[in-house]
Formats: structure tokens, sequence, C-alpha cells
């Protein structure tokens, strides 16, 4: 079953919904990086919650003028006004007023949620059964797609991600640097807003399928999973879009495999589980490299600072450096240096000195910046250059117990 | 200082550390894979005025934060007036440097010095005449007094300066450590906190500043602790502060022109 | 109207509405100075999924476990945006908004897949609640205030919400003075000793706590905005904290009163026959609220530039 849903094999109307969900995760996590990168993610929040009063507005006026209300393109028209009407208030707040951009945010989005809701109660009462299909964009409805809801998701992401394409940098430059941008010309306010617009689009499209609160995943989980595995922006642009259409597609061919899966929710909980494997496992920013990578630092520093203190005769009172040095065959079990460790301690205290030497010279000042407590000097230094520091320094004294 | 000494027990008696207002032993710090303080034993002396000085990025802010608990260290230990830091935090008051707060929180200047004298009141005691009248005496001796129901937001950086050092008087403790106080402030500034410390000093508290006006170190202090991620002298100026200890600190960083000129300050 | 016909049908769905107003924007004055207001949009999301768990589990709609349910489901939340912001290194924003998108897609995916058709449980409950259902039906007017067996039957949320009220105000009275440091100068909070970290935990778990008594009342659309939009509005009023936390209380009083009326009456008043959501109307007064300290409010700049010498 799931591997028929796969292969796209489930019938006409999975296909659409598992096309339709790819595509849609595609350009939400391109343009979602962006917003990442800007360090605004959660202003998806408030556009995507703005659209509910546009959405039932367009309703009431389409019905208003004789249809049934049901226009995919009217209630898209709709949503993308109200959402641009909270994106504005939003900037608004935050240039004009103290308020922060959290507070902003959190504004926007419970107001205009809020009245999008009473708007959908006076459509209740509007007439009855007419209203169908508007709580669908709550949470998102992939039963009834049609082929022409899904080629306005086609055209519609398609003409986004192209977008995005165009403008990408100019934005990625007001992501890493606003002020460098603007200096360079770019009207970083106009440039935030087209960011904005085409988030808002993203918004708008993915309404259909999987609903405006969890819109917001889409455009928020895959950038944050891409950032774990690269450093240079424009992969994690790629990435994102590759988390993005992957947990469309697979989200969808399970939920059309399986009765009672909604759409939606299991798109969301694939690209969870893709950023779950990309914090833990990622090969530099990963959990696992960071907590192996901190250990061994701390061990390195504990036993450089526990061999410092052997070689100028200093008790040691931590009982970690303690256990390190007694583990790595430095001290015996009652605190006492043994050979290899007697040894290490003066090699230690020697580099020490001779970074001292280093530091005071200003001839290897762009290597004395490299000094750190625990780096060993040869691999800054060549040969020659640390018997010219030790003829500075003397004869070796110390090296004899 | 080659000399392995490892089983003759050359270590410093116990009991002149247990005394002193600030002692750090071993201490390591890092961001991430870079230590910014490695190893460093430091001994404040009682009733001094000691300057934390080394070149930027040297570890000075980072050493400080440290003895305050504010960043956790990687190794080491912290004592203060013998005891360890939890039980002792009455005694210590703190200035930070251009404090990263809400400039725009809503508070006056008379509310920020109170909040120094948070520890007398407790959790839920009532802010009494007294209590007013101690908070407009140390904004008094900063020169802030007619600033006490202005928005903190509303000063300028000198002035907002001196009220985080007038909640430290407040707090009245008897080790004071400040970051950077003389950093980007007005020359009315300078001179109004230096003498506030130096009161302090007369009234037998320890001050511990970190510092980066070489020039005025003699004039100011009487103590030095050089550090560059390492220890690299402590002790009195005369003996602490020569061009030899400021080069080792600031190695090519310091032009010899500067310490020239500070060598031949100090004759 | 006359107390028969207010006291049974408007007294306590006003209370209830206003109770649980004042008891999300007291923590929500901190949560907007210490720039986590959208924490309370995080629980509110996050709570859907704690009540369906506590569903699945008791197999019942009964009401304690269910604020059990969210209250943990909250808590969960808070601990994972802040593992996820330290061990990934990600923006708080950002971490947020991993963490409450896919819980409540966990939540909807379990509404699904179990049978709560037969019970009143569903998504646009959980969002905008039912205020005006709330209604006191053994009262016939004024008297029945003093009346005990008519007070028997008063609606459970009403004791519910005004006890987490009480709790919430003596936690912001008890801890006045830390949480005001705290949010003004975590450094030299630490400094004399006050544990930041488990007292910004504590404001969450009370924010939360506030939320989900709110939630099992009036929805979550409610506490959002009750979160933000009084203590928002109320910043545009003043310099001082004291005076900050009053107006927002002011504020969060008349959203909810005026809310509540509106929605009752103003379809009335336009010639409709029937009322619309009363918790959207609430966020929606709250937020015209806002938009006038925005515009005419004494305080609405920023003081001077930042930190600026």
């Amino acid at each position: 079953m799931l591997w028929d849903a796969l292969t796209l094999q489930l019938g006409y109307n999975a296909t659409l919904v598992a096309i339709g969900a790819t595509l849609l995760g595609i350009s939400a996590g391109v343009t979602g990086t962006f917003l990442f990168l800007r360090k605004r993610a959660l202003v998806s929040d408030a556009i995507s919650h703005a659209t509910l009063p546009g959405v039932c507005l367009a309703f009431m006026v389409l019905v208003a003028l004789g249809g049934d209300g049901r226009n995919l393109i009217g209630l898209l028209v709709g949503s993308a006004l109200s959402a641009w009407v909270g994106l504005l208030c939003m900037n608004w707040l935050t240039r004009h007023t103290r308020l922060a951009e959290d507070a902003a945010i959190g504004a926007v989005l419970s107001v205009f949620f809020g009245f999008g809701i009473v708007l959908l109660t006076v459509i209740q009462t509007m007439g009855v059964g007419r209203q169908a299909g508007l709580e669908g964009f709550l949470l998102g409805s992939t039963a009834g797609m049609l082929w022409a809801d899904a080629m306005i998701i086609a055209i519609g992401g398609a003409a986004t991600l192209a977008l995005v394409m165009i403008i990408r940098r100019p934005m990625t430059l007001v992501a890493f640097d606003a002020e460098y941008a603007a200096a360079r010309g770019h009207v970083v306010h106009r440039i935030d807003l087209a960011m904005m617009g085409l988030v808002m689009a993203v918004t708008v499209v993915g309404l259909k399928i999987v609903g405006l609160i969890l819109i917001v995943a889409l455009l928020i989980i895959p950038p944050v999973a891409a950032r774990f595995w690269t450093e240079r922006s424009e992969r994690v642009v790629l990435l994102a879009g590759l988390v993005g259409g992957l947990s469309g597609y697979l989200g969808a061919a399970l939920s059309a495999s399986t009765p009672n899966l909604p759409t939606g929710p299991i798109i969301v909980l694939v690209s969870f589980a893709l950023f779950a494997i990309s914090l833990l496992l990622a090969p530099v920013r990963g959990v696992l490299a960071a907590v192996l990578r901190h250990l061994s630092f701390q061990r390195r520093v504990h036993i450089r600072q526990g061999l410092l203190a052997l070689a100028q005769g200093q008790n040691i009172y931590e009982p970690l450096t303690l256990r390190l040095l007694r583990s790595a065959g430095l001290v015996r079990a009652d605190g006492v240096a043994t050979e290899a460790g007697r040894a290490r301690a003066a090699k230690a205290l020697r580099d020490e000195k001779r970074w001292e030497i280093v530091r005071a010279d200003q001839a290897h000042e762009a290597t004395a910046a490299l000094y750190d407590g625990l780096r060993d000097i040869e691999t800054v230094l060549t040969r020659d250059q640390i018997t010219e520091i030790d003829r500075q320094i003397g004869d070796p004294r110390g090296v004899t117990p | 200082m080659l000399e392995l000494a490892a089983d003759q027990g050359v270590s410093i008696p116990e009991d002149s550390l247990d005394d002193s207002p600030l002692a750090i032993r071993g201490l390591t710090v890092s961001y991430g894979q870079k230590p910014a303080v490695f190893s460093v034993d430091m001994t404040v002396q009682p009733g001094a005025m000691t300057a934390i000085i080394g070149p930027n990025g040297a570890g000075k802010s980072t050493l400080l934060k440290a003895a305050l608990g504010i960043v956790s260290p990687l190794s080491g230990q912290v004592t203060v007036f013998g005891k360890p830091l939890d039980k002792q935090r009455e005694r210590i008051a703190y200035v930070p440097q251009r404090a990263s707060v809400d400039w725009d929180f809503p508070a006056r200047v008379i509310d920020v010095v109170l909040m120094g004298l948070s520890g007398q009141l407790g959790l839920l005691g009532r802010v009494r005449f007294r209590h007013i009248s101690r908070a407009m005496d140390c904004l008094h001796r900063v020169g802030m007094r007619d600033f006490a129901d202005r928005q903190i937001g509303q000063l300028s950086g000198g002035q907002q300066q001196r009220v985080f050092l007038a909640r430290a008087l407040a707090q009245d403790a008897e080790l004071y450590l400040l970051d950077e106080p003389f950093a980007g402030v007005d020359a009315a500034t300078e001179k109004a906190i230096i003498a506030v410390l130096k009161d302090l000093k007369t009234a037998g508290k320890t001050v511990v500043a970190v510092h980066h006006d070489l020039a005025t170190i003699t004039d100011y202090f009487d103590h030095v602790f050089l550090i560059n991620t390492r220890k690299v002298a402590e002790g009195p100026v005369a003996e602490a502060f020569t061009a030899e200890t400021l080069q080792s600190a600031y190695g090519g960083r310091l032009a010899t022109a500067q310490i020239d000129q500070i060598s031949r300050a100090l004759g | 109207m006359s107390g028969e016909e207010f006291v049974p049908l408007s007294l306590t769905p006003l209370l209830i509405g206003t109770f649980a107003a004042i008891a999300c924007a007291l923590p929500g004055n901190f949560l907007v100075l210490r720039k986590q207001a959208l924490i309370g949009d995080a629980i509110s999301h996050v709570v859907l999924p704690g009540i369906v768990v506590a569903f699945l589990l008791t197999g019942a709609i009964s009401t304690w476990p269910m604020m059990l349910g969210a209250a943990g489901a909250a808590v969960v939340a808070v601990i994972m945006i802040e593992a996820i912001r330290r061990l990934g290194q990600i923006e708080s924003g950002a971490a947020m908004g991993v963490v409450f998108t896919t819980m409540f897609a966990a939540g909807v995916l379990l509404l699904e897949q179990t049978d709560t058709s037969t019970v009143h449980l569903d998504v646009e409950h959980a969002l905008y609640g039912n205020l005006e259902s709330l209604i006191w039906l053994d009262a016939v007017g004024w008297a029945s205030v003093w009346d005990i067996q008519a007070l028997a039957g008063l609606p459970p949320e009403l004791p519910r919400i005004a006890l987490t009220l009480a709790g919430v105000c003596l936690f912001t009275w008890l801890f006045w003075r830390p949480l005001k440091i705290s949010t003004f100068d975590e450094g030299f909070a630490r400094t004399i000793g006050i544990r930041t970290g488990a007292l910004g935990m504590a404001l969450v778990i009370v924010a939360a706590i506030a939320a989900v008594a709110a939630f099992d009342a009036v929805g979550s659309i409610i506490v959002i905005a009750m979160f933000i939009c009084p203590p928002a509005a109320a910043r545009m009023m003043t310099n001082r904290l004291e005076t900050q936390i009053a107006w927002s209380i002011v504020f969060a009083v008349i959203s909810a009163v005026a809310g509540y009326v509106l929605a009752g009456y103003g379809p009335l008043w336009l010639g409709a026959v029937d009322a619309v959501s009363a918790a959207g109307m609430i966020a929606t007064v709250s937020g015209l609220i806002l938009a006038c300290t925005a515009i005419w409010g004494p305080c609405r700049t920023r003081t001077g530039a930042p930190g600026s010498t």
C-alpha cells in the first residue's frame, strides 16, 4: 500500500495531492529559509493566522455576488489581502512603537484570528450548510482536491520559487548583515516586505493542503533542519527545499496509504522526524558531535591544567582532573606523578614558557593570536623556530626530576 | 620558573587565600572550543583597588563574570571571603559593562537603585521612606540625584553607568566588582565614578575593576592583575605594572612607544 | 436588562471572561517585557495534544485530567524549546515554531485517529471555546448570588478560573521583586542570588496554568490575545512597571466586558438575529485597544536611542 502510494499508484486524487504537497514543501522550505536566516521565523505564524478574516470576507463577498462561495481563487485572493494587511500592521507596530517584534507578531496573529472567528460565526448564521469547507482552511483538507486546485497550487508554488530565485541575493545579504546591505544601497525595509510577501504567497497556496496553522511548520522546520548540515546559505536553501519537498511527498503518500491519516499533520510530523535526525546526527552542528567534542575538549583542558600544576608543584584539588590524569597513567593513585607524568608535565611547562616568548614577541603576532592554552606549539611553529625560542629560554633545566 | 618542584609541595599557605575578598584557583572558562580564561589564579588584596588589565579578548570580563557565577567555568574554584560564592552574595556588588538591559524597560532611575536594596527588603518587604532616602543618597553620591524620576532610557550612556554604580552602592557590599566602568563615558562621569571608588577604598571596601586605559592605572589603582588568557602578573602597581609585564601581556599589540611612555611615567 | 435575565445568562460568562483575561494578562506583562510573548502562543497551541492525550489515557472527558494533560504538554513544550535552542543553537523563535507546530500536528492526528466524535472534543472548540454556553441556569436574579443552592449550580469553569486567577495573583505578589529585577537585568539578578532559570521556568508554568484554565473556558485564541494585547497596550501608557500592570488589567477587563457585550448584542443592534463568537470578539476588542494606544498612547515610542552615549 505504502509502496503504491510512494510510486503514485493510488489513484488520481492521491497523486494530485502528492504532487501538490511536494511542490508546496519545496517552495515553503526555500522561502522559509530566508525568514529563518533573518531570525524572523515566527513572522510566518502571524501571516498565516492573518489569512482567516480574508478567507471569510472573500466568502461573504462571493456569496453576496451570487456564487456559492467556494471559488478557491477568490478565497485565496481574500486571504492574501488580509495577510498583507496583517503584515503591514505588524511592521508598523515594530517600526513606530516600542513593541518588540515578538509582541507585534502575537498581537497581529491573535487579533486577526479572533476577528476571523467572529466572521466565521457570522457566516455560520448566513445560510445553512453554505460555509462547508471554510473550516478546512484551519487544518487543510485534501479529500476533495480538484485538478484546478492542484493547478493553482502548482502554479503558485512554481511562481513563488521563481521569484525567490530572482531576489535571493539581496535577501541573503539583508539576512546576513542588514546595515551593510543598506550601505550597499538596498532598501532593507522593502526587501523585508518582499520576503514577507513571498512567505505570504506560500502560506496562501498552502492553505488548502495543510491549513493555516500547520503551514507555519513547513516554513520553519525544513530550514531549521537544513541549517544543521551546512554553513553556506545557498546550500541551506537547497537542503531546505529538499527537506520540505521530501516531507510533502512522504507525508502525502503515507496519508494516502492509510485511512484516517490527515495529510497536513502527517506532513508536519515527517518534517519533524527529518529535523530530529538532523539535530542529533548532523556531523558538525549535531548534538552527538557536539557532546563528543565537548567531552574531549574538557578532557584536554583538565589534563593540561593538571600537568601544569604538577610541573609547578601545586596541589590538584579538582577530582575530575585527578581522575583523568590517573586514567591516562600520568599520576599514581596517591596523586604523585608517574615517570610519564613528570615528563609530560615538564614538556607542558616548557611549552607554556615557549608560548610566553612567542606572545611577547611582536614578530610572532599572528601565531600568538592562536594561543588558547591547549594548542601544541609544534603545530604552529617550525622546528627551527622552536629551537630559536629554546635558545632564548636557556638550557633545559626542569626535565630532571 | 622551570624548576620542577613537584614533590616538594611548594604551595602557597592556605590561610592567606582564605581571608582574601576574592580568591580564584585554576579557573578555566571557554566559549565553545576556545578557552577565554585558562587556568588562572587570582588573590585580591583586602582594602585595595585592583585593576584587571590585558588586551582585547584577553578574558578580563570573563574572569569577572566567572567570579560572580554569571558564566559557568569548565574547571576551577572561586571563594569570596573564604567561603563559596553562594553564601556570600550580599557581600558583593557588581557593575556590569554598559549593562545589557532593555533600556526601554518601564523603570525609573530610583526604581533601578532600589533594586540594589532587594537583599535587605527580602521577598515581600515594603519599600519605606528610609529605603527611598538611602537610594536617593546613593544617587547623590554619583551626582544623579536630580534624575531620580526619569525613565532609565532617557539618560545618556555615562549617566546610565552612574545609576548602575548607585545601585551597587545601595547594596552596601564589601567587595565591588566593576566591568570597564570608564568605557565610553564622558569626562564628568569618569571623575564622578573614580571619586566614588576612592571613597569606597577609604571606607575599607575592596574594589576590583576591569580597566583598559593604561595611562590612568597609576592614578586610579594600587594593585594590578595582568591577564592574557593566562595570568601574566599580579601585585602592587609598582611591582607588577612594568614595561616587561606589559610587553608579555600585550605582546605585539601594544606599540613600543606606548610602553616607553608608560615606563617613563612609572619612573 | 433586568437581573432576572442578566444573572443567569450573562453574569457568569462575563465573570469567566474577565477572570480569564486578567489571569493571562498578569503573566503576559512579564512575558512581553522578556521578549517571550510568543511563549503564550506556543503554549496555547500545545494545549490541544495535551488534552487529547489525557482523553486517550482516561477515556473520558473529565476536567482535571485534561487540565493536567494540557499543563503537562505546556511544560514538555517549554523544555523542548529550550533543549532545541541550546543543543541546536537555534534562535528561540524558530525553536518555538518547530515545537508547537509539531505538537499541534500530533494533537490533530491523535484526534482524528481516535473516535472522539461521540464526545464534544474538536479542534474548533479548542480554538475558540464556548463562552456563551457557560450560563447559570439555577439563578433567578441577583438574589441567587446569596443562595447556596443556586450557587451549587454555577458552571464549574467559574470557580476554576477564579481559583487560577487567585493563584496567578499570589505568584505575582510573592515574587514581584525577583520577577521585576530578573526581567530588567538578568545578570544582576544572578549576582544577588536570584535563581533566574528557575524563576523563568516558574513564570512560564504559571502562564501555562493560566492558559489551560482560560482555555478550558474560553478557547485558546483569547489566551494568546490576552497574554499579549493588554500588556502591549499598557506599555504605551506608562514608564512604570506598577502602572503598566494596572493598565493591563484595566484593558483586559474592558476587552472581556466590551467583547462579550458586542458579541452578544452587537449583531442585534445591527439587525441580525444571532450572536457571534464572544471569544473572537474579545480578541478583536483587545486589538482595537492596542491600536488606539499605539496611535495615541503617551509612551508609545522607544525612549531615546537605546544605550547610545
